[in-house]
C-alpha cells in the first residue's frame, strides 16, 4: 500500500523509499491515535468551551487542527527527499491522522461507545464531524447505529488538507516557519487570557472601549487577532533584524555587571515582584498567592531533593504538622488552644515540623534512596489517616478539620477592608515572598558551605561520601529536617490562605505536585522552582474550567517527557545543565547496562546544586 | 556476597554521641512498639468483647485480601529484582485489570451468559481473568516501552520519577475515559453462595473467598514453576543476578526484562478481577493504595524473592485484618477500623528500618546499593 508514486530505479533506493513511506503512515497513525486519545479522554470537549477567536475557533478544535498539521509536518520530515514527495507524504500522514477520527465517527455510534466512554457524546461527534460548520443535522438513525453520520469523511478531508499545510510549513525557510508558529502560539495564549484581561480593562473608561473591540468574554475578536499578529510581526522583525540578545551577550562583562545597570534593573524587578498582585482584581490575587505558596514549598523540597538527593514523597506529612499547628495556635474554633499572632505561630509551626522531621527522619535515613521515597509516602498516608481519624478528633477536629484561622494581619488585630491592597491573598503573597527570600538565602548559603558539599557528595555517591568521613545519618537528617521545616512553613501559610485546615487537603497529591514543580523547573535551581510553580500551579488555576483530572493527567505526561527529553528541567542551574549533558551516553537501552554502579541511585537525578 | 543494607560501621571507628543517641532512640521506639502491640492485644482478648467467629471472619478476610496483595506483589518483586526499580505504576496496572474485567463481565452479563448456569459462570470468570490479564499486560508493555526503556541506564531516581508520571498518567487517563465515578461489578451468583463443603462450612466462607485464595495460590505456583523451570525464567533469574554476565552468556536481556513486566502485569490484571468480584465497587483510584500495600508485602517478604512476596502478601493481609481490632480496640481507640491502613504503612516503615531484607531474605545481586 505504501508503494507511493516514487520513480526510482535502483532497488536499494526503492527499499529505502518504501520504509520511508511506511514511517509516514505510522506517523500519521500515531498522531491520529493522539488525537483520538485527547478526544476520548475529554480534553477536546472541555477545551471546546473556550474560544481562541470568538465564534471562529475553540481551543478544543485547535488541538485537533494542530494534531493534523503536526502529522503533516513530521510526515514530511520522514517522507523521501523531494518537494513533491514531501507534500504527498504530509498529506498522507494528515489523512491517516484524520482517518482515525473518521473511523470513530463511523463505528462509535454503532457500537454505542458513549455508554462506556462518557466523552463520546453527541456533542463530540458533532464537533469532530464538523456538523455545525457544514450545517448538517445528524439524524436519530445515526445514534441508533442504523445510519452513518453523513459527514464522517470530514476529519479525513480536513486532516489531509491540514497535513499538506504542515508539509508546506516544513518546506518554508526557518525564519518564516518560526514566525508562523510564534503567531499561532501567541494568538492561542492571548485568546485564552482574553476573558481575564477583559474584565479589569472594562472597569476603566480609558480602556473599556478597547476591551470591547479586542476581546470577547471568551476569546479574541477579529481586531484583536490583527493587533496580536501585528505585534508579533513587529517583535519578530526587531528580534531578527536588530538581534537584541546577541548584542546583549556581546556586551563586555564590566558593562553588564556595572552598578549603574544592575541596581536599577534589580530595583525594577523587585518593584515588579512587590506590585504584582496589586494590578489585579477578582480571583487572580489568590492564584498569585497560591503560586507563591507552592514556590515556597518547592524551595523547601529543593534542599532535600535537589541538594541531598533524597526523594521525599511524604512532604505533605510536615505540611500537615505546620497547618494544624497554626490552626491550633491561632484559630477561633473549639479545638484551638490559643490565639497567637502570626509572627509567633509561623515560627512555632516551622519548628514543630522540623522536630517531626527529626523524629521521623532518624529511623528511616539509613534506607536506600528509592525505598526512602516509598517510606515517606507511607508517612504521608499515616498522617492523612490520623488527621481524619476519630482517635485525634478531640484534638484536631477529625474530618471536619479546623476553621476560623485568621489572616496574618487579623491575627494581630488589624482589620483590613475587602478592597485594600493588603487584602487576604495579598498578605499571604507577601508572607510567602519573605519566606521564599529567607529559604533562598539559606539554600544558597548552605549550598556553598561544608554541609552543602557534604549533601552533594552523598547525592553523588553515599559509599564514597562515607569513606571521606561524612556522617551519613547526621548529614541526611539535617537535609530532611530542613525540608520538613519548610514544608511546615508552607502548611502554616496554606492554613492562613484558606482560613481552614481539612484532612482532605492533606493529600498525597500535594507531595507529588511539589516534586513535579521541582522536576519541571529544574532540580537545584531556585529560579527553576519559581518557574515550575508558575507553570504547574498558576497556569491551570487560570483555566478553572479544566477539571483537576486533566491537570494530573498533564502532570503525569510532563514528568515522563521531562525526565526523558530534558532531565535538567525548564530552567536548570548552570551546573545542572552541564551535568545532565556531560554524561550523555547512547541510551538506546537495548544493550547491556553500563558497568555496574552499585550507587546509581545515590547519584540520584544528579542535577545540581547551582542556583541562580 | 552478603552485604548489609544499611551503611556498615567500620569497627575501627568509635560511635559518636549522635550515633549513640540515634541507636538509643531506635531501641526506645522498638520497645514502645512491642509494648503497644502486646498490651493492646492482651487487653482486647481479655475484654472478651469479640467472639471466636469474629476472629475467624477477620482471619478469612485477611487471607483473601492477602492473596490479592501477594499477586500484585509478585510484579513489584520481579521487576525490582531485574531492574532495581520500584514500578510505581504497577498499582495502576492492577486497576486496569479491574476495569478490563468489569467491561468483560458487563458484556457477558448483557449477553445473558454470565449467570446462565454454573458452567457459563465459571467460563465467564476465567474469560474475565484472561482478558484482564491481557489488557494489563498490553498496558504494562506500553509503559515499559515509553517510560522505562529509554531510561534504563539512568539513575534510579529518574526512573522512579518517570514511573510516578506513568502512574498519574494511567490513573487520570482512566478517569478521563470512563469518568471518575464509582463502578459496580455485576454479581456472579454462584460465587456469592456459601460454601457447603463438610469441613469448610463451619468457617462460613463464601465461594468467592475460596476462589480468590485458590486462584492466588495456583497462579503463584504456576509463576514459581515458570521462573524456576522454564528457559526464559532461567534467563530472568540470570539477568536479575547480573545483567552484563547474562548478556555475555548470550541471554537476550531485553527479552528477559519485557517478559518480567508482562508476567507481573498478567498477575496484577488477574488479581484485579479477583478484587473486583470480591469487593464489587471500584474506581480509577482503586489501584493506588493496594499498589503501595502490595509493595509493602514485597518488601516484607524480601524484595526480589518470589516465595517472599507470597508470604509477605498473606502476612500483610492478616496483620491488616486482625491488627487494627486486636491492638487498638484494647487501647480504647475509637473506630479502630479507620486505622487499618496505618498498620500496613507502619509495617512498611518498621520492616525497612529494622529488617530491610524482609522475612525470607532478599534475593538481590551485588548491585543492591
Amino acid at each position: 500500500m505504501s508503494a507511493g508514486p516514487t520513480t526510482t530505479t535502483a532497488s536499494g533506493t526503492l527499499q529505502r523509499d518504501l520504509s520511508a513511506w511506511k514511517q509516514v503512515f505510522i506517523v500519521g497513525l500515531l498522531f491520529g491515535g493522539a488525537a483520538l486519545y485527547v478526544t476520548l479522554v475529554g480534553i477536546v470537549g472541555t477545551l471546546a468551551e473556550r474560544a481562541v477567536i470568538d465564534d471562529v475557533v475553540t481551543v478544543g478544535e485547535l488541538v485537533l487542527l494542530l494534531s493534523a498539521i503536526g502529522a503533516g509536518y513530521v510526515g514530511a520530515l520522514r517522507a523521501p527527499a523531494g518537494a513533491v514527495n514531501k507534500i504527498i507524504g504530509s498529506a498522507i500522514a494528515g489523512l491517516m491522522s484524520g482517518a482515525v477520527l473518521s473511523l470513530l465517527i463511523l463505528i462509535g455510534p454503532a457500537l454505542d461507545l458513549g455508554e462506556y466512554l462518557p466523552n463520546a457524546s453527541r456533542d463530540l461527534y458533532d464537533l469532530i464531524s464538523g456538523a455545525e460548520i457544514l450545517g448538517v443535522k445528524n439524524t436519530a438513525e445515526m445514534w441508533n447505529g442504523e445510519a452513518f453520520p453523513h459527514t464522517f469523511w470530514f476529519p479525513a478531508v480536513i486532516g489531509t488538507s491540514l497535513g499538506a499545510l504542515g508539509g508546506l510549513l516544513s518546506l518554508l525557510p526557518r525564519v518564516a516557519r518560526n514566525l508562523i508558529l510564534l503567531g499561532v502560539g501567541t494568538l492561542t495564549i492571548t485568546g485564552l487570557f482574553a476573558g481575564i484581561m477583559r474584565s479589569p480593562m472594562l472597569q476603566h473608561e480609558l480602556t473599556s472601549n478597547a476591551a470591547r473591540e479586542l476581546f470577547a468574554s471568551n476569546g479574541l475578536r477579529m481586531p484583536g487577532v490583527f493587533l496580536v499578529l501585528g505585534v508579533v510581526l513587529l517583535v519578530y522583525l526587531v528580534w531578527v533584524l536588530i538581534e537584541p540578545k546577541r548584542r546583549y551577550d556581546e556586551l563586555p562583562k564590566e558593562t553588564k555587571e556595572h552598578p549603574a545597570v544592575v541596581i536599577p534593573a534589580g530595583a525594577i524587578a523587585l518593584l515588579f515582584v512587590l506590585m504584582l498582585p496589586l494590578g489585579f482584581t477578582g480571583f487572580i490575587p489568590s492564584v498569585i498567592a497560591l503560586v507563591a505558596l507552592y514556590a515556597l514549598m518547592g524551595l523547601g523540597l529543593n534542599i532535600t531533593l535537589g541538594l541531598a538527593g533524597l526523594l521525599d514523597l511524604g512532604f505533605v506529612a510536615f505540611f500537615a504538622v505546620g497547618a494544624y499547628t497554626v490552626a491550633l495556635l491561632s484559630g477561633t474554633s473549639d479545638v484551638s488552644i490559643a490565639a497567637l499572632p502570626f509572627f509567633v505561630t509561623i515560627p512555632i509551626a516551622t519548628l514543630a515540623a522540623m522536630g517531626f522531621g527529626l523524629l521521623l527522619g532518624l529511623p528511616i535515613l539509613g534506607i536506600r534512596g528509592d525505598y526512602l521515597a516509598i517510606v515517606t509516602l507511607g508517612f504521608g498516608e499515616i498522617i492523612a489517616i490520623l488527621a481524619r481519624s476519630d482517635l485525634l478528633k478531640p484534638l484536631i477536629g477529625g474530618p471536619a478539620g479546623i476553621t476560623g484561622i485568621p489572616k496574618p494581619l487579623a491575627s494581630i488585630g488589624i482589620e483590613v477592608g475587602a478592597g485594600s491592597w493588603l487584602s487576604g491573598p495579598n498578605q499571604i503573597y507577601y508572607v510567602s515572598l519573605i519566606s521564599m527570600a529567607v529559604i533562598a538565602f539559606i539554600a544558597v548559603r548552605l549550598r556553598d558551605s561544608r554541609l552543602g558539599r557534604a549533601w552533594i557528595a552523598i547525592r553523588e555517591d553515599e559509599d564514597v561520601a562515607e569513606a571521606l568521613g561524612i556522617n551519613l545519618v547526621q548529614t541526611k537528617s539535617l537535609a530532611y529536617m530542613l525540608g520538613a521545616a519548610f514544608a511546615g512553613l508552607g502548611g502554616a501559610v496554606f492554613a492562613m490562605l484558606f482560613g481552614s485546615v481539612q484532612p482532605s487537603s492533606i493529600n498525597i497529591n500535594v507531595s507529588i505536585l511539589i516534586v513535579v514543580i521541582i522536576i519541571i523547573g529544574g532540580m537545584g535551581s531556585i529560579p527553576g522552582v519559581v518557574l515550575g510553580a508558575i507553570v504547574v500551579i498558576g497556569l491551570p488555576e487560570l483555566f478553572r474550567e479544566i477539571a483537576p483530572e486533566y491537570r494530573f493527567l498533564l502532570y503525569g505526561i510532563a514528568l515522563i517527557l521531562v525526565v526523558r527529553w530534558r532531565p535538567e528541567g525548564l530552567m536548570p542551574s548552570r551546573v545542572g545543565r552541564q551535568e545532565m549533558h556531560a554524561g550523555d551516553t547512547p541510551t538506546e537501552g537495548e544493550g547491556p547496562a553500563p558497568p555496574d554502579r552499585p550507587d546509581a541511585e545515590s547519584a540520584s537525578a544528579s542535577s545540581a546544586s547551582g542556583g541562580a | 556476597m552478603k552485604t548489609t543494607l544499611r551503611p556498615r560501621r567500620s569497627p575501627s571507628r568509635t560511635e559518636t554521641a549522635f550515633e549513640a543517641a540515634v541507636s538509643a532512640f531506635l531501641w526506645a521506639f522498638r520497645i514502645l512498639l512491642v509494648l503497644l502491640v502486646v498490651v493492646g492485644s492482651i487487653l482486647t482478648i481479655s475484654s472478651g468483647k469479640f467472639s471466636v467467629e469474629t476472629w475467624v471472619d477477620l482471619i478469612v478476610n485477611g487471607a483473601v485480601q492477602g492473596g490479592i496483595y501477594a499477586l500484585i506483589a509478585l510484579g513489584y518483586t520481579m521487576v525490582y529484582g531485574i531492574m532495581k526499580m520500584i514500578n510505581f505504576a504497577h498499582g495502576e496496572i492492577f486497576m486496569i485489570g479491574i476495569f478490563a474485567g468489569y467491561f468483560t463481565a458487563v458484556f457477558l452479563d448483557e449477553a445473558g451468559f454470565l449467570n446462565a448456569n454454573p458452567l457459563t459462570s465459571i467460563i465467564s470468570f476465567l474469560l474475565m481473568m484472561l482478558i484482564a490479564a491481557t489488557a494489563s499486560t498490553l498496558v504494562a508493555l506500553a509503559v515499559e516501552r515509553v517510560a522505562y526503556r529509554p531510561l534504563r541506564n539512568s539513575p534510579r531516581l529518574v526512573l522512579l520519577i518517570s514511573a510516578i508520571g506513568a502512574s498519574f498518567f494511567l490513573q487520570y487517563t482512566i478517569a478521563g475515559l470512563f469518568g471518575s465515578g464509582v463502578y459496580r461489578y455485576p454479581t456472579i451468583d454462584i460465587l456469592e453462595e456459601d460454601v457447603a463443603l463438610p469441613l469448610l462450612s463451619a468457617l462460613g466462607l463464601k465461594w468467592i473467598e475460596v476462589v480468590v485464595i485458590v486462584a492466588a495460590l495456583l497462579m503463584m505456583a504456576l509463576l514459581y514453576l515458570f521462573v524456576m523451570r522454564s528457559r526464559i525464567g532461567t534467563a530472568i533469574r540470570a539477568v536479575s543476578e547480573d545483567k552484563q554476565t547474562a548478556a555475555l552468556m548470550g541471554i537476550d536481556v531485553n527479552r528477559a526484562i519485557v517478559t518480567t513486566f508482562a508476567v507481573g502485569a498478567a498477575m496484577a490484571g488477574a488479581a484485579g478481577v479477583l478484587y473486583g468480584t470480591l469487593w464489587g465497587i471500584f474506581f480509577f483510584y482503586s489501584g493506588f493504595i493496594p499498589g503501595i500495600k502490595a509493595f509493602t508485602a514485597a518488601v516484607l517478604g524480601g524484595i526480589g524473592n518470589i516465595p517472599g512476596a507470597m508470604v509477605g502478601g498473606f502476612v500483610l493481609g492478616e496483620a491488616e485484618a486482625i491488627g487494627s481490632l486486636l491492638i487498638f480496640d484494647g487501647l480504647g481507640v475509637p473506630a479502630p477500623g479507620q486505622l487499618k491502613d496505618v498498620i500496613a504503612f507502619t509495617i512498611l516503615v518498621m520492616v525497612l528500618v529494622f529488617r530491610p531484607q524482609g522475612i525470607l531474605g532478599e534475593r538481590l545481586s551485588r548491585s543492591r546499593a
